[in-house]
């Protein structure tokens, strides 16, 4: 752990108090984010109690739990849901498996290493709505370049409704299989050679080594890694909406905004926000648990 | 490892040549947006497609110019007369649409861009330097409940950005802050912030606390101390902080798209829109996407030491 200043000392005592220092750096920043952050969402949880529209004039009525009770019964949000863990499960899956293995390509002495890695960082870094918006070209079905390399003629990727979804989350995978390869090579880069020389010397297979030592000691980033990404494709609203608009990619976040911003129920829109902020936050909250384990290892 | 065989060797090579086909096979995708970006209109959508071509810039001319199609063939001595710009655009069978006094008149892309910049920029600088004071204040300063306050702090920025715009958007029409260029930079900044704090955070507490208590011995006040002291020598953190913050800002979508839509648009909500207006230039689209793209990979390359600490928000540093 950080040793702190002592406050104590007589040279802080000039000038503006330590306590004071702290102040003024600190409680901007927290007045910054509750006045645009917090405040904000006290004022959708009264909203979410009403049957408010933006769209008209009429005045907010009070409606109790209601929108929740409407909600929680309503069979399309569950598809709505089933369709984002679906979504989150493949796309997550796939970058866990994409990204660990090409860290484990990388882990070795490999010719221009560095660029090699910022090269395929690059798709992480970019918009995600401007991803989506190329990869359409990608995509397209007469003269997409995916349907020419695969010899698959006027395969719909986009407007097919089994397809879409999949098409959709391979594309997160391209974005964002790099952050788990970032991750995992620093869990396998800090990995202490003498264990494998140990394990080399006692003639372990090559499967016991990956198993007993990469393995476990790789693990804490690639949970963080998991966490960070399950947690952002639960969110997913940019690609999705780009890409497609089929039934079967109307994630959680994508019925919200249409909820919201197109049917303008406003009340009931933010009743739903609550829930889907209740499930973030929860998800926020094992990820930072993990960060700091992390952070203090 | 300790045993080097030969088949160990030769395996070991066809490794690193499966990683150099990994490699171009996960650029393709940027390849081929960026070489649409170049083509003639004609060669963007052909089957199959088209790899070999000469570059040209009319893409780039039509991006940022308004155009209609030509019935016929242009006059010979207008064409003579005609820019260079011009002549693509008569080249690709249209022309550039003049207002009466004969100025061209620009497509929307341009200002999109500039509103861009102006957004991404001005909340990246509020994002950092507030964020920077704060982390400052958290690295050395004992505060009550400090690991709650940083939750705090980093859980605003998980926020979903719908769940956040919808009151926001009820409360800028309340205020008049709807497709505003400040409605965008609060929300920017806020959005940022709390990956400042935290990015910084990491980048303060690596700087020896003994250089500002040996400055404090000589006489400095602990704010001199902090300025003269602490700041330079976390240049380069809050210069890495920055890009990111800017990079972040620059590739926003979904609050863009639910909070403006004319004046204060920026790019990412522009660019797909020009998908349903008439019949697609890919060209075109692909051209404003390499544009928006280059600054974003120009600042990856030189964040490439700091991606790993930039994307676990300062926890992990290598």
């Amino acid at each position: 752990m950080l040793a702190r200043l002592d406050s104590g000392s007589a040279s802080a005592r000039r000038g503006l108090s330590d306590i004071a220092i702290r102040n003024v750096f600190i409680i901007p920043t927290i007045i910054f984010l509750v006045v645009f952050n917090i405040f904000p969402l006290i004022y959708s949880l009264g909203y979410s109690f009403t049957d408010f529209r933006a769209s008209t004039s009429a005045p907010a009525q009070f409606i109790g739990l209601d929108n929740y009770r409407e909600l929680l019964s309503d069979p399309y949000i569950w598809t709505n849901f089933t369709i984002t863990a679906k979504y989150v499960l493949v796309s997550v899956g796939g970058q866990v498996l994409v990204g660990f293995g090409v860290a484990l390509l990388l882990n070795r002495k490999v010719p221009a290493k560095g660029l090699v890695t910022t090269l395929l960082l690059l798709p992480m870094m970019m918009s995600m709505a401007v991803v989506g918006l190329f990869w359409q070209l990608l995509y397209s079905p007469s003269w997409g370049i995916i349907n020419y390399v695969l010899g698959l003629d006027d395969f719909e990727w986009l407007s097919n409704a089994d397809v879409a979804l999949y098409a959709v989350a391979l594309t997160d995978i391209w974005m964002w299989s790099p952050f788990v390869m970032l991750l995992s090579l620093a869990g396998l880069s800090a990995i202490p050679q003498h264990l494998y020389e140990a394990a080399a010397i006692d003639r372990a297979t090559r499967w016991y080594t990956f198993t007993r030592i990469t393995l476990p000691l790789v693990t804490p980033l690639l949970l963080i890694a998991i966490i960070f990404r399950t947690m952002e494709a639960f969110k997913t609203f940019d690609l999705a909406f780009i890409m497609t608009s089929m039934d079967t990619t109307e994630l959680i976040a994508i019925r919200l905004y249409k909820m919201a911003f197109q049917e303008w129920q406003t009340g009931k829109s933010c009743a739903l926000a609550y829930i889907v902020l209740i499930m973030v936050l929860a998800i926020t909250n094992i990820y930072v648990k993990y960060l700091n384990q992390a952070k203090a290892r | 490892m300790v045993v080097t065989s030969k088949s160990h060797r030769i395996w070991n090579r066809a490794l690193i040549a499966l990683v150099f086909v990994l490699v171009i096979a996960y650029l393709l995708p940027l390849y081929w947006i960026s070489s649409t970006a170049f083509k003639p209109r004609s060669l963007a959508t052909t089957v199959p497609p088209t790899v070999v071509f000469q570059p040209e810039v009319t893409p780039f001319v039509k991006l940022f110019t308004s155009r209609v199609q030509m019935r016929g063939e242009v006059e010979p001595e207008i064409y003579a007369k005609a820019p260079w710009y011009e002549k693509r655009v008569y080249d690709a069978g249209e022309r550039v649409i003049k207002d009466a006094d004969g100025n061209i008149e620009t497509s929307g892309y341009w200002s999109r861009f500039l509103n861009s910049i102006i957004i991404a920029v001005t909340s990246t600088f509020l994002a950092v330097a507030m964020g920077t004071l704060t982390a400052y204040g958290f690295s050395r300063f004992r505060m009550p409940g400090e690991q709650d306050w940083l939750f705090f702090i980093l859980s605003t920025r998980m926020l979903p950005p719908v769940v956040v715009a919808i009151p926001m958007f009820l409360m800028y029409r309340t205020v008049g802050l709807v497709d505003s260029h400040l409605g965008l930079i609060i929300l920017y900044t806020a959005f940022n912030l709390s990956f400042s704090v935290w990015l910084m955070k990491g980048f303060i507490d690596e700087i020896p606390i003994e250089y500002e208590e040996a400055a404090l011995v000589d006489g400095y006040t602990r704010m001199q101390a902090f300025f003269k002291i602490v700041l330079p020598q976390a240049a380069t953190g809050i210069a890495a902080t920055a890009v990111f913050c800017f990079i972040t800002a620059w590739n926003e979508y979904a609050f863009a798209l639910m909070m403006t839509n004319r004046k204060a648009q920026t790019a990412p909500p522009y660019i797909p829109s020009q998908l349903g207006s008439g019949v697609t230039d890919w060209t075109v689209i692909a051209a404003g996407t390499f544009l928006f793209l280059v600054p974003v990979a120009v600042f990856t390359f030189l964040l490439r030491k700091h991606l790993l600490r930039g994307v676990t928000f300062g926890a992990i540093r290598k």
